[in-house]
């Protein structure tokens, strides 16, 4: 009775799916897209329209100013004068002084190849790859910096380019340069004797420490080329060049100690007092246990302050020093390029823009490398 | 390390001799390190004294009380004029009261900005994202030094217009390229009263915020704390002032055929230094922000809902103490970055502490030392009292952590 009812009044059933259909246009695609990224809620969608409206008013009138209505050669700021937009002349005619300041043209070879040798020597501790970082690191802070002393500065058969003559971008990347390969060693020994046993030792590098974290790098600076001076022997002459890099140098291997400080502690206590079990002695337990394990995890933070470091060597304008910017100063007051405060200074940041992304992003990379391989 | 000493005659007591003992050895290597310090800065101490008699350099302070004789463009509350021949000492106290106003103001605006970027950071409006890290990058990787040029040279002084044609508000106050002039305040009997007014008015409401938080807490009732405060901070020293007639009046700047008379002016290189700093801050205080806000786990939003409580009392309560927790260290030692920055005005001309003391007033006396020792140890000390407050503030949350 029940079954014949069922037979009589079996209702419909499929027996095949249905083709999928598309989901709603609102939630895929562009649209829904927009709908989520651009105008989920009221202000959202206000704050998107601003957004757009204010592109819309930047972007196409910088563009037609830098690129399209730009002059880009000549010798003077009258070779502009039939265009609207930017006269990056102005940085086309003078672009050998702005990277290398006065350095005779004949020998601007000499700093190329020390930045090739550079990069060179570089390569295996950046690129883990390229096997042999440990002697690069080693040949970097010894043997490298007398290399780079001989190409640049010239003597044994070279011509001599006594330092006044250096200047441009090169000159922020010598700064940079020495002042990160000597702080990085200050500021280990700093970190180290911050967290020594011996408290007259760990006073005293804290005090210092402190001193230099404390005080402008403008001061230090001036410090350095005022003071410094009367702290040496009657009669003992100081290069200017030479007396900025003492205090790039210790004001950045203050900073560098509390970078190497931070690793330190992010150690377990238990690698130290393994090594002293093994019976290791306490250098041997820093060379071998700590500081491989203690440096490969500040990396990032180490090229962060390099960053800092080489954006602060501009600072040295304040001392006379003809870097990148000074070149670019001196040359917005040259008779010949007057009125071209803007294309200038709009390089300069370039340059510094693209340098210090650039290392930025190799932090971040190293950063996520680092944060799978590293224990727990 | 001891078993080569076994078997040579060991002294009595351990199995080692002497010089392996860990605290004789620290006493010797202490005592070598101070002995090599004391005679490094006895070496330096020396050379200076030499160098400085060679060089005929009278060494001390009293250039401090000698007359200055140079024109500051601000000069603030210090009274200095070179015609009444004002020392160096005045000097000093322009260039730090200089230096804690654009730090202040820096650090005011610095944080406003900060704080909005770091949260539209985190929208999930794509364009305003990517627009805000845009910034936040291009701010970041720029040396400020070229930041404080830019701004004073290639952004205000070109683009706005020459003292003989300023843009003008209500022709009182007027905008130009060399900085704002406005009326100037000049004060009369009973002015006094004015600000007693206002220094109890705070008073008030410090009070008033104890007794309104004891009173929740004891009766669950609460109190409009904010709109009482505001009232009573605008509203005690007004009524003063209605009382007394205003004390008040105004000197109006009035524009000549070259340059203003009267009034008062605020040089443009305020503007660029300020424009500059809280540029250059904002960008890492939204970086502190967002990783702030970051640190808060999203169970926290989710269990206040759940609790009943609404989003904006959630936000308030719940997020922004937790947050703020993170954000607070970090940023305070941004304020710290920020104040040692302020020495940059040096580049433009803007009339702080590094510049009218370290620069002119050395250049002029002479005295190197005295002179930057004196400018680091302004900075020193501001720096001493921020990593004691941040020791203090980092004991006080250690307490109430969990």
């Amino acid at each position: 009775m029940i079954e014949a009812m069922n037979t009589h009044n079996r209702p419909f059933v499929r027996t095949e799916h249905l083709p999928q259909s598309p989901p709603p246009v609102s939630t895929s695609g562009i649209i829904g897209w927009a709908r989520e990224n651009l105008f989920s809620s009221p202000l959202n969608a206000v704050l998107t329209i601003a957004s757009f409206y204010f592109l819309y008013l930047v972007i196409p009138p910088f563009v037609q100013w830098a690129f399209i209505d730009a002059a880009w050669w000549g010798s003077s700021n009258k070779d502009c004068a039939g265009y609207d937009g930017a006269c990056w002349a102005v940085v086309t005619a003078r672009f050998g002084q702005f990277v290398y300041g006065f350095y005779p043209e004949a020998e601007r070879w000499r700093p190329n190849l020390v930045l090739i040798l550079f990069a060179i020597n570089l390569l295996p501790i950046l690129w883990d790859r390229v096997p042999g970082r440990t002697i690069a690191a080693l040949f970097l802070v010894t043997g490298f910096p007398l290399v780079a002393l001989f190409f640049i500065h010239g003597g044994l058969g070279l011509e001599v380019v006594p330092t006044p003559k250096w200047g441009g971008f090169m000159l922020n990347l010598i700064m940079a340069a020495v002042a990160i390969i000597y702080s990085l060693p200050l500021g280990i020994l700093l970190a180290l004797g911050r967290r020594s046993e011996f408290p007259i030792i760990s006073r005293f590098c804290v005090l210092f420490i402190e001193f230099w974290r404390g005080v402008p790098l403008i001061t230090v600076l001036v410090m350095a080329s005022f003071i410094l001076p009367f702290f040496m022997p009657d009669g003992f002459n100081f290069n200017e060049l030479l007396r900025a890099l003492v205090g790039l140098t210790l004001f950045s291997s203050a900073y560098m100690a509390e970078v190497v400080r931070g690793g330190l502690q992010a150690l377990p206590k238990g690698q130290t007092e393994a090594a002293r079990a093994i019976g290791l002695t306490y250098w041997q337990s820093i060379r071998l246990i700590i500081m491989p394990q203690a440096l490969k995890i500040t990396i990032p933070a180490i090229v962060n302050t390099f960053i800092g470091l080489f954006k602060d060597t501009s600072l040295v304008i304040v001392i006379g020093l003809f870097d990148l910017l000074q070149v670019a100063k001196s040359s917005v007051t040259d008779t010949n390029w007057l009125g071209l405060e803007h294309e200038t200074y709009i390089f300069v940041a370039l340059v510094f823009f693209v340098a210090c992304f650039a290392m930025s992003l190799y932090s971040l990379y190293l950063e996520r490398k680092l944060d799978t391989d590293h224990r727990d | 390390m001891a078993v080569g000493v076994k078997d040579e005659g060991t002294p009595s007591g351990g199995g080692a001799r002497w010089w392996y003992d860990p605290k004789v050895r620290a006493i010797i290597f202490q005592v070598a390190f101070v002995v090599a310090l004391v005679a490094f800065i006895a070496f330096i101490v020396n050379n200076t004294v030499v160098n400085l008699e060679k060089r005929d350099i009278r060494a001390g302070f009293g250039f401090l009380s000698e007359p200055a004789g140079f024109e500051i463009p601000i000069t603030g509350v210090v009274d200095y004029s070179v015609d009444k021949g004002s020392t160096h000492g005045a000097v000093f106290l322009i260039g730090l009261q200089n230096t804690f106003l654009i730090s202040a103001m820096g650090i005011v605006l610095a944080t406003i900005l900060g704080f909005v970027l770091g949260v539209l950071r985190l929208s999930n409006n794509w364009i305003v994202t990517l627009l805000v890290g845009s910034y936040i990058e291009i701010v970041r990787n720029i040396p400020l030094p070229l930041q404080f040029i830019f701004w004073q040279t290639a952004v205000f002084i070109i683009f706005l217009p020459k003292v003989r044609d300023p843009i003008s508000i209500f022709d009182t106050i007027y905008i130009h390229n060399r900085g704002l002039t406005g009326p100037k305040p000049i004060g009369e009997a009973g002015l006094d009263f004015v600000f007693y007014a206002i220094f109890a008015a705070i008073g008030v409401v410090m009070w008033l915020r104890k007794w309104a938080r004891r009173r929740q807490d004891e009766t669950g009732k609460q109190f409009p704390v904010f709109w009482t405060s505001l009232g009573l901070l605008v509203g005690l020293p007004l009524l003063v002032a209605s009382i007394l007639g205003f004390p008040l009046s105004w000197e109006y700047a009035e524009l000549g055929r070259f340059r203003f008379t009267g009034g008062m002016g605020i040089p443009i290189e305020l503007f660029s230094a300020l424009t500059a700093l809280t540029i250059y801050t904002s960008a890492f205080i939204a970086e502190i922000v967002r990783a702030g806000i970051l640190s808060v786990s999203r169970g926290q939003t989710e269990a206040s809902h759940a609790l009943g409580i609404r989003h904006g009392p959630t936000l308030r309560l719940v997020i922004i103490p937790q947050a703020l927790r993170v954000i607070i260290p970090p940023l305070i030692s941004q304020y710290l970055n920020l104040t040692k920055n302020s020495s940059l005005g040096i580049l433009i001309g803007y009339s702080d502490l590094f510049n009218v003391f370290g620069g002119i007033s050395l250049n002029q006396t002479g005295q190197a030392i005295e002179i930057i020792f004196m400018s680091m140890s302004v900075y020193l000390c501001f720096s001493l009292l921020i990593s004691l407050y941040m020791n203090w503030y980092n004991r006080r949350i250690a307490l109430t952590d969990r």
